[in-house]
């Protein structure tokens, strides 16, 4: 294993020096060639072998030997997915530059296909998660009878998939791709309503400190700090700790206390941004000018200070709502988040996890957990894309 | 120095402030429950005078003032207090087993959380650096895009998808490493190092991608400045241009970085732990959460809350000595 990795990096060596001697002779000493350093010309070799070695496990991945073409289903998926994203992505991007208003146009035009591909993944995300009820062909809590658990995806009778069921029914018999819609819009949905909470109270509390001053922002903002003090994730495990008992109590559902104790935590960091946008705005002329004319506060915060401060708060947004989203995602995936009988996609991995252990004979059956990670991981990487895009582009920065 | 000095004591201390009123707010979340301990050891079906008795043992019939006193106390000698399912357990069936307190149950498995954070460190902190740097050289070409869409993803993804996928491929699809971080005491070094691979490889993943484009970042920074291009104009390699004249005045950012990134891990490990059932702190917590062992529950989030707000003092203290204008003032 060490010695064919030894002989392959020394293959590759020679090649880079045969590479680059090369390009020398064949342009006729090129700047490109000639200037070329030895490490970057053993990272175009480098490149070029990992391409060729993905090709050549996409055409295993293919191949008409079961156990082979087993064992790299799944490179060739991801492969296979990889092209279409981006051929989606690309089309979306042509799409967005010939249709629309004149200032979506000009968007599109200067978009990178990465951040493209994330408006085209929220859109889909939206769209699911606003008509679940709709495309989904089951009920999230809808325990077919008569059905064997079965969660071989495909719906493929000769490989033991259910043609009724496309990815398949979980241990008890419900449908998991009407699951995985629903839990579009239960994950996503509460996520969203939490980011909501957290910037309702965190951005109310920041301006108003940021108004005031004085002692309500000194005693805010140490209390924020002390919270800050805390690791989010531990901090909010101990919250549910105590709300699990509290909960049946009160007979209040436990996601309503876990959708509050998010939005606590997660206030705490939308109130230091807010505050520190709110003071730059609070020394502005026209500030002055409306407490002059006697406006009360609620005006002050909501006509004069919350319009000018909407940029910097949107893109927060979108990062906000994807630490509030991956919290929610760990704590069920935990057993202490969503709670069934609700759709959840955390819940989903952690009871279909197991089952990535049978990759190597049965693909098919390892996919059921992986298709729900893939759920969250698609649509934080998406909204990554998107804000990493635009922060760049009001950043300006050019190098 | 002595500025220097002050700067670092005044940080210490307010670090010390917090981490006490960190305490008082985790003693107070705790005390929100209904009920108390007492009913929560015997359950619904006890008599009122074995809660009672419950109650004055364990002293819950004080005032909560004179409780949380002496509750930091026992911790600041390291009595964390005993832990309601072991010592059910050892009532129940009349033994005992010898680790009944919470910090005899913890203190084995916070070596092997502290172990394997090491690992992770050992392998992110210099992976991270040498990607900043190449994405820093060979900035704006395909490399640099490939590694930032890369760490993005990596970074935006769950831990459990992460975990997942290296299982699949690493563990499954070709056995590399073991699934399952099964570490017991006595184990040899390197077996023990083989078994937290794919947990320590999940969290490089998680950790990587912030620490890469700071180093990348503070470094593009740095490269408009003169010096850097009177060392390109002497002929410098460009290699050699980054790393003798950017990076060492890139690097308070730097460490900054990777000192927020180890308090980082703290939280990351809890998830990890608990994919590949590997015995450390993260997951003592999780089952204590579920099966609400209050005083576990209390004990474990005063060691991350502890860990958390001492990396962060660390960076903050790193980034002062690293600054010159404040080691050396005029």
């Amino acid at each position: 294993m060490i010695l064919w990795a030894v002989i392959a990096l020394v293959g590759m060596g020679a090649l880079a020096w045969v590479f680059r001697f090369a390009g020398q002779s064949v342009t006729g000493n090129a700047p490109k060639f000639r200037d070329m350093p030895y490490g970057v010309a053993f990272g175009y070799v480098l490149g070029a072998a990992v391409l060729l070695w993905l090709v050549w496990a996409y055409t295993q991945g293919r191949s008409s030997d079961q156990a082979i073409a087993n064992k790299f289903f799944f490179l060739r998926i991801a492969i296979e997915g990889f092209i279409i994203f981006a051929v989606a992505a690309w089309l979306f991007r042509i799409l967005g530059r010939s249709l629309g208003t004149a200032w979506s146009k000009k968007m599109f035009r200067s978009m990178p296909l990465t951040a493209s591909f994330g408006i085209l993944t929220i859109i889909i995300y939206a769209i699911f998660a606003i008509f679940a009820g709709a495309i989904a062909p089951y009920g999230q809590e809808q325990i077919i009878p008569g059905v064997a658990a079965n969660i071989v995806p495909g719906g493929d009778p000769a490989l033991g998939g259910n043609p009724e069921f496309y990815f398949g029914t979980d241990q008890i018999g419900r449908d998991i791709l009407s699951r995985l819609i629903y839990g579009a819009q239960n994950t996503v949905g509460i996520a969203f309503a939490t980011t909501l909470l957290a910037f309702f109270i965190g951005g109310t509390l920041g301006f108003l400190a940021a108004t005031l001053g004085g002692w309500l922002d000194q005693i805010l903002s140490r209390l924020v700090d002390v919270l800050m003090a805390i690791p989010s994730l531990i901090f909010a495990l101990l919250l549910m700790t105590i709300a699990s008992v509290w909960a049946p109590q009160l007979g209040i559902p436990l996601t309503v206390f876990m959708v509050i104790i998010i939005a606590v935590i997660d206030s705490t960091r939308v109130y230091r941004l807010a505050r520190a946008v709110g003071q730059n705005i609070v020394v502005m002329d026209y500030i002055e000018a409306a407490k002059l004319r006697g406006e009360g506060l609620g005006y002050l915060v909501f006509k004069e200070i919350l319009p000018n401060a909407t940029a910097p708060l949107l893109a927060e947004f979108g990062l906000r709502f994807c630490f509030v989203f991956l919290t929610i995602a760990a704590l069920s995936f935990l057993g202490v988040g969503i709670q069934p009988p609700l759709a959840d996609w955390g819940t989903m991995v952690r009871d279909l996890g197991g089952f990535v252990n049978y990759a190597q004979f049965a693909p098919l059956a390892a996919t059921a957990p992986l298709l729900a990670a893939g759920a969250i991981a698609l649509l934080t990487v998406a909204v990554n894309f998107v804000v990493d895009w635009m922060l760049h582009k009001s950043s300006g920065l050019k190098e | 120095m002595g500025n220097v000095l002050k700067i670092i004591l005044q940080r210490l201390a307010l670090g010390l402030l917090t981490l006490l009123i960190v305490s008082m707010v985790i003693f107070v979340a705790v005390n929100l429950l209904p009920g108390d301990f007492a009913q929560s050891i015997l359950g619904q079906g006890a008599t009122p005078e074995a809660v009672a008795s419950i109650r004055t043992d364990l002293g819950l019939d004080r005032p909560p003032v004179t409780r949380y006193f002496q509750w930091l106390g026992g911790v600041l000698q390291g009595d964390l207090g005993t832990s309601f399912a072991q010592a059910n357990f050892a009532s129940f069936t009349g033994t005992d087993s010898g680790a009944t307190t919470v910090a005899q149950q913890i203190a084995p498995r916070f070596a092997n959380t502290m172990f394997l954070a090491m690992v992770t460190a050992a392998i992110a902190v210099p992976f991270s650096i040498i990607l900043g740097i190449l994405a820093a050289l060979y900035r704006n070409t395909v490399f640099d895009r490939a590694t930032n869409i890369f760490t993005l993803s990596s970074i935006s993804s769950p831990e459990f998808f992460l975990a997942y996928i290296l299982i699949l491929f690493l563990a499954v699809l070709t056995p590399i490493f073991p699934s399952l971080s099964n570490i017991y005491e006595g184990m040899a070094f390197s077996e023990r190092l083989e078994k937290s691979m794919l947990p320590a490889l999940t969290l490089t993943l998680v950790v990587t991608a912030h620490m890469m484009r700071m180093t990348r970042a503070a470094i593009i920074n740095l490269l408009a400045s003169p010096y850097i291009e009177m060392a390109r104009l002497k002929g410098l390699s460009p290699m050699r241009v980054i790393v003798k004249h950017a990076l060492p005045n890139a690097l308070a950012p730097i460490i900054n970085v990777i000192a927020l990134n180890l308090a980082y891990l703290i939280t990351g490990v809890v998830v990890v732990e608990v994919v590949f059932v590997y015995p450390g702190i993260g997951q003592l917590f999780v089952d204590s959460v579920k099966i609400r062992d209050i005083p576990v529950v209390q004990a474990c989030c005063l060691i991350f809350a502890t860990a958390f707000i001492l990396l962060n003092l660390t960076a903050d203290i790193m980034s002062i000595l690293s600054n010159p204008r404040l080691r050396h003032p005029k």
